[in-house]
């Protein structure tokens, strides 16, 4: 199953988006990567690699994130990890996208249907 | 030329800067930013000093790789990933040296410079921390090709650092959270422009002390 990790600033709005995800694809494999180890706001690359590691079953790992270093920690967790060719980040609404990537993953999804439908997301009329 | 402890100075007294203008680079970042420029950097740097006891015994390469792991990890905001990219490209443009030659030490520093272009799609003129580091690089290579100690270029290279700080109150930011506000940037001075500056403020104090 595709891989899902949602990388924010805050603590809270990745535990959030994973959750809000969660009821609707339970089965997602799905991992927070918000916030410091200290609880402040930030983005930490190391914490970034272990959501990464622990999600990834070969079948390759999108990353949503917020905004400004969500972004380039994220790049450069992927560039520490030893095999990078299915780990992406995707520019989507990061709510959104990780609710349409675990609900797409979570129906046996190929890595590339999960970053068609992200593209989606990120055109999706909410009204 | 460096020596490992002059690196390891380099590193701890940097730290120092980061701590002591902790207030001063907040409230430059809370004015066109989201205000924890000081805040990240006084974090980031504290953990380099509790880690760095760990690495003291490994070739200078080691110290600057780990150095920039931790920032990425503790930092929190795009600096760490820019500062952290600049410490591991320095460090691995010298590996395996126990001591830096003056062509060394350049090529750290373009190495650096290099990485953090690459990481934050920068370039010169965009009010980041490149308006102070590429004049403070430019110093240094042309001090040494005009036959300089580096020393001497160090000293040269704070200065432009500074100048490029000034020069980044002139500018619109493009670049970042301060991009937001556009022209109602201009005027503010750029937060990662003047942590930059520190570096060379921090690297020159150190050369000086050393006197090569």
């Amino acid at each position: 199953m595709v891989g899902i990790v949602v990388v924010s600033h805050s603590h809270k709005i990745a535990e959030g988006a994973m959750e809000l995800a969660k009821q609707m694809a339970p089965e997602a494999r799905i991992a927070a990567a918000g916030g410091m180890e200290d609880g402040s706001i930030g983005t930490d690359v190391s914490k970034i690699i272990t959501a990464i590691e622990s999600v990834s079953e070969g079948d390759g790992v999108v990353i949503l994130v917020d905004l400004g270093s969500a972004v380039m920690s994220s790049e450069m967790a992927i560039e520490m990890l030893p095999d990078i060719s299915q780990v992406k980040i995707i520019d989507a609404p990061i709510v959104e996208g990780t609710i349409f990537s675990s609900v797409e993953a979570s129906i046996g999804s190929s890595f590339d249907e999960v970053v068609e439908v992200l593209a989606g997301a990120k055109a999706y009329k909410k009204f | 030329m460096a020596t490992k402890a002059e690196v390891l100075d380099f590193i701890r007294i940097y730290a120092d800067k980061m701590a002591e203008h902790r207030q001063e680079l907040t409230d430059l970042d809370q004015a066109i930013g989201d205000g924890d420029h000081g805040i990240n950097m006084s974090r980031g740097f504290k953990a380099v000093i509790e880690k760095l006891p760990t690495v003291y015994d490994k070739n200078i390469d080691d110290i600057l790789k780990a150095v920039g792991m931790t920032l990425v990890s503790t930092v929190g905001g795009a600096s760490g990933p820019l500062y952290g990219t600049a410490f591991m490209k320095a460090g691995a443009a010298v590996k395996g040296k126990e001591e830096l030659s003056d062509e060394d030490l350049i090529l750290a520093f373009e190495e650096a410079v290099g990485g953090i272009q690459l990481r934050g799609k920068a370039v010169e003129g965009e009010k980041t921390i490149l308006d102070s580091m590429i004049p403070a690089i430019n110093a240094i290579k042309a001090s040494i090709a005009a036959g300089k100690s580096m020393t001497e270029a160090l000293v040269e290279a704070e200065a432009a650092a500074w100048d490029g700080v000034e020069y980044t109150k002139s500018i619109i930011a493009t670049k970042g959270r301060a991009s937001y506000l556009g022209e109602r940037s201009i005027g503010h001075q750029d937060p990662g422009a003047t942590s930059m500056a520190y570096a060379f403020q921090a690297a020159n104090e150190v050369a000086a002390k050393a006197g090569n």
